[in-house]
């Protein structure tokens, strides 16, 4: 019966491993594509309503304590899942237009998502590992897509290279743990750490680790040129769920393995580095003139917000992180798949700022969502971004780091300059020549105006009587 | 009545819901002016309703639960003594500027009639929030369709206009973010059941008071930011470039409302929550007001267009909104709100007509007119009184707010100091010189440009929009109790309130609490009744 019941609780994880595994036999045995695509919407959507049950279920340990499902990590695997299938549908079109509509993009796909499920979960350091080169080597795989254009290439070789050093770093760091303290297990750590230089480095390597994989500055050389180089669709894909996989691993490191002693205390470095993450990602993202790059560099800086919470280290912060990583799963997923439509009409070059000039007015829909998805992303009130912000914000007010709050929201300032920029080429230019824009599909534009939706209705939820999500996410640590 | 306050908040909204179903220009154009007439129509019974005696408390409110049992942001609206006439404002220019953009605007109808009904929800929606976080929610809605109105049907120069007016904005409002984050945290704890809240009755509550250290900082993060949305000297450089370079309805709409959230946040919050620092600044901000009166004065003067010089008329009238605030007596303070009306009234109605006279010369450079009294005589006589009601002709109400404002800072005993009212006094015979001095090169002389022989006078519609904001010009100006007594208890008891919280606060303090600056700045010292005596001796 216990075997039952840890199956159970990776159920999704599982779900989406077969499917995965069902795509690359389809497509060794039987190449059609449409099956292909179907076996992954359906085995994401799937794993996804099973995810969305865990929410409201208990919470425990798995596999001999190698996983915890439940909470934190049953919320982080709904967003990986909602993240992951609003890409993969998306993908569809995009990918033809660009001939690169495969099976093993799905499978792909699908195998990383398994790692990330797994991320998301880990209540082991071994875990964690062995779930983020998962998701990880696949990723490498995306990102070399489009391997006969020069910018795939750079992609996958960057992407590699730095991520293999990370990787190294990682299990370096988890090498030093085991050694200091005798566990792999989180909370088995926790129980033993004393506060010797071992630990310390072993931590600090982990925490490095962790820090390349969220693109925190100074470890996000590698972001910009590998979302640029990887295809419009796959770039959400790895800027919202690998991004929320890692900063859900992030909490699960933070509230189980780090004592709540001394020994554990990074408060001051993940604040350091959320304020330099903050202010170069929207420094840099200014001076952008590709809308891809200019995304790339302002996902940076919401991972210096994100930290924000993180280092207020209370129930409101973590709960914070883990409602902006839905907000900002929204919101980016939509942003990328509007770029990814205008570039399907016009070919790769067409990321370009000045290349949208007077494209609001020729797709008004499309124009109408790409500027709620930006407002969002810049915080702008009553859209889902502005929530997620104030909950990190107010927990960092909360925790007394007012300082900190207050570089937030300056730099959160000088970010609405670029992203009113492209509304600005958007709307307020004229066109340089007539373009004529294709009809998007009938689901690729269902889900793009799904998502706005979403962006705007939970922006408005927490003053409306049907809300309830925050309290959720709160209830995982009132403790 | 709650509902049919939340009503009249949403209802433009439901307009851009028709506009999904609506094709045809016609069709939009009506549909918005049908959509904010009724909004108006709704919201009259709210006015008549409304206890004139009890304007001190809420009416008509609304309250939502809760978002978290220990975080009390809700939903939380209605309307009182302060916001009832702004409210009111807001209604009634719905339609006017609808009407005014009629044939002016041809390009993406759509787009343009939904940007200004979310301005119009969004606006209200400021007015009546009681919730300081839903308050923000709004202040900063109000923004996203200002930056599309004049970024996509503004003049030449629209984009640096449009992005200096969205950055500058934001980022007072951003700091104000997490100044109200900390007063919500500070009140919650004060509350005893929740960690946090935001709710304004409570706030602004006797129960309530805040330390002096923290009240500097607050007031100064929230003064902030209303006093670059007022604009007060010297955060007002956005101002005239934002109203030159917005389509008409747009300059109407920041000058008559959005401006007025500035100077409605300083009461609101500023004048309730803060009172201490209030008072102590108050010469400060004084000073800045006075700066600004005369300042924006003296460069209208010279400006050869008439719309800029109408925006910086709007520096200068704001100048004395912020005087009549901070001097922190009943008769000024009701001035003051009696004023933004005034303000919203006779600059919108001087944008309007800006407008029209624009649409048929598509210039405003005051050079290329001169003597078109004679082909437009009604227009004249319009144009006549909303420049005499701007400069504060007695009879019309621009006289009242500033004689308000004027003898209340007189007397006023933060300032201690007549200067500040005599001074500003010149600002009213300033604004005569430009004012009169722009409307005899425009409208009287020979007509030296033959392009305006060909100049016709006013339409209906144009008659029609213009005539609502005259009556209500000449009625404040006769009968201003009419309009003064919905504010009057409101005022009373607030400016009581905050003298006895700013005493509760002084005499909780003592020296050795507090650091040394913040004991100078308050004139801390061992013994405190001297303070008490000195201000209930008055």
């Amino acid at each position: 019966m216990d075997y039952l019941h840890d199956l159970h609780s990776f159920l999704p994880g599982i779900i989406v491993a077969i499917a995965g595994l069902t795509v690359i036999m389809l497509d060794a045995f039987k190449k059609s594509i449409a099956i292909s695509y179907s076996v992954a919407v359906f085995g994401l959507g799937i794993a996804a309503l099973f995810a969305i049950q865990s929410l409201f279920g208990d919470s425990g340990t798995a596999f001999s304590g190698m996983i915890v499902y439940g909470g934190t990590g049953a919320f982080g695997t709904v967003i990986v899942l909602l993240g992951a299938l609003f890409c993969v549908i998306i993908s569809k079109d995009y990918l033809e237009d660009l001939d690169l509509h495969n099976g093993e993009v799905y499978a792909m796909v699908l195998f990383s998502v398994t790692g990330m499920l797994g991320l998301a979960l880990s209540n082991d350091l071994i875990t964690l590992f062995i779930s983020l080169e998962t998701m990880s080597i696949c990723l490498y795989v995306l990102a070399g897509l489009m391997k006969n254009e020069k910018i795939g290439a750079e992609a996958a070789l960057k992407y590699f290279l730095l991520g293999a050093f990370s990787t190294g770093f990682l299990l370096y760091g988890i090498a030093l743990i085991y050694g200091a303290t005798g566990h792999t297990n989180l909370v088995e750590i926790a129980g033993a750490a004393e506060p010797t230089l071992l630990f310390f480095a072993g931590s600090a390597l982990l925490l490095v680790g962790i820090f390349f994989k969220i693109a925190a500055v100074p470890f996000h050389m590698w972001a910009p040129d590998v979302y640029q180089g990887t295809p419009t669709t796959l770039t959400a894909f790895m800027a919202t769920a690998a991004k929320s996989a890692t900063f859900v691993a992030f909490i699960l490191v933070l509230t189980r393995m780090l004592p709540d002693s001394e020994a554990g205390d990074w408060t001051n470095v993940i604040q350091v580095v959320a304020v330099i993450t903050m202010i170069v990602g929207n420094l840099i993202a200014l001076a952008q003139n590709n809308v891809k790059r200019m995304l790339a560099y302002s996902s940076i800086a919401h991972a210096g917000y994100l930290m924000v919470g993180l280092a207020a280290g209370t129930a409101a912060g973590y709960s914070g992180v883990l409602y902006y990583l839905f907000a900002y799963t929204l919101m980016n997923v939509g942003a990328f798949g509007v770029i990814a439509y205008y570039e399907r009409n016009h070919g790769l070059d067409f990321t370009e700022i000045d290349s949208y000039a007077g494209l609001g007015f020729k797709m008004p829909v499309m124009g109408v969502m790409l500027s709620v998805f930006l407002f969002s992303l810049a915080g702008i009130p009553p859209l889902v971004g502005f929530v997620g912000k104030y909950y990190v914000f107010a927990a960092a007010v909360q925790a007394g780091l007012i300082p900190l709050a207050i570089i937030g929201v300056l730099a959160s300032a000088a970010s609405v300059y670029y992203y009113l920029r492209v509304m600005v080429y958007l709307y307020f230019k004229e066109a340089h020549k007539e373009y004529t824009l294709k009809q998007p599909s009938f689901l690729f534009k269902t889900t793009l105006i799904l998502l706005a939706v979403l962006t705007v209705y939970y922006g408005i939820e927490p003053v409306l009587p049907t809300s309830g999500l925050i309290e959720l996410i709160h209830s995982y640590y009132a403790l | 009545m709650e509902f049919l306050l939340n009503l009249t908040i949403y209802f433009p909204l439901l307009g851009v819901l028709a506009f999904l179903f609506l094709k045809g220009d016609n069709a939009v154009k009506w549909t918005s002016l049908v959509v904010t007439s009724i909004t108006f129509l709704l919201s009259l019974p709210l006015l008549f309703n409304f206890d004139v005696a009890g304007s001190a408390t809420p009416q008509f409110v609304t309250e939502g639960s809760p978002i978290l049992s220990g975080l009390d942001i809700k939903y939380l609206v209605g309307l009182d003594g302060l916001s009832l006439l702004l409210f009111m404002l807001t209604t009634l220019f719905g339609p006017i500027v609808i009407l005014a953009s009629w044939n002016s605007v041809k390009k993406s109808l759509v787009g343009y009639y939904s940007m200004l009904l979310i301005l119009q929800t969004a606006s209200l929606g400021v007015f009546a929030s009681l919730d300081l976080v839903v308050f923000y929610v709004f202040f900063e809605l109000s923004l996203i369709p200002m930056y599309f109105l004049i970024g996509i049907w503004g003049g030449s120069d629209k984009v640096r206009a449009t992005i200096k007016f969205f950055i500058y904005t934001l980022v007072g409002s951003l700091i104000m973010l997490v100044a109200l984050i900390y007063l919500g945290y500070n009140a919650g704890a004060a509350t005893g059941v929740y960690q946090f809240t935001a709710d304004w009755r409570f706030i602004s509550s006797p129960e309530y008071t805040i330390g002096l250290v923290e009240q500097t900082w607050l007031f100064l993060a929230f003064a902030l930011a209303f006093c670059i949305k007022v604009p007060l000297f010297p955060f007002h450089t956005w101002l005239p470039y934002a109203h030159t370079e917005a389509p008409t309805a747009g300059s109407v709409v920041l000058a008559a409302i959005m401006l007025k959230l500035g100077t409605y946040g300083l009461i609101r919050v500023c004048m309730t929550a803060f009172p201490n620092a209030f008072m102590e600044f108050a010469p400060w901000m004084a000073t800045l007001a006075v700066i600004g009166i005369i300042y924006g004065a003296l460069v209208a003067m010279v400006q050869k267009d008439v719309k800029k010089l109408v925006a910086y008329s709007s520096v200068s009238h704001l100048g004395f909104v912020v005087l009549g605030i901070f001097a922190f007596n009943t008769i000024a303070v009701q001035g003051a709100i009696i004023q933004m009306i005034n303000h919203g009234l006779s600059t919108g109605a001087l944008f309007l007509i800006v407008g029209m006279i624009y649409d048929r010369r598509h210039t405003r450079m005051i050079a290329d007119f001169g003597g078109i009294a004679k082909k437009m005589p009604v227009f004249a006589v319009m144009f006549m009184i909303a420049t005499l009601a701007s400069i504060g002709l007695p009879g019309l109400n621009g006289f009242i707010g500033e004689f308000f404002i004027l003898n209340g800072s007189f007397f006023s005993e933060l300032y201690a100091n007549k200067a500040y009212a005599v001074i500003a006094a010149l600002g009213v015979i300033l604004a005569a010189v430009y004012m009169l001095w722009m409307y005899q090169r425009v409208m009287f002389g020979p007509i030296t440009n033959k392009e305006n022989e060909k100049l016709i006078d006013l339409n209906g519609r144009e008659i029609g929009l213009l005539v609502p904001l005259v009556i209500f010009m000449v009625w404040i100006g006769i009968r201003p109790v009419d309009f003064t007594k919905y504010s009057e208890e409101w005022v009373d008891t607030y400016i009581t309130l905050s003298e006895e919280k700013s005493i509760t606060v002084i005499e909780n303090t003592s020296k050795e609490d507090i650091p040394n600056w913040t004991a100078r700045f308050y004139n801390i010292d061992e013994n405190q009744s001297e303070y008490r005596l000195a201000h209930q001796g008055k």
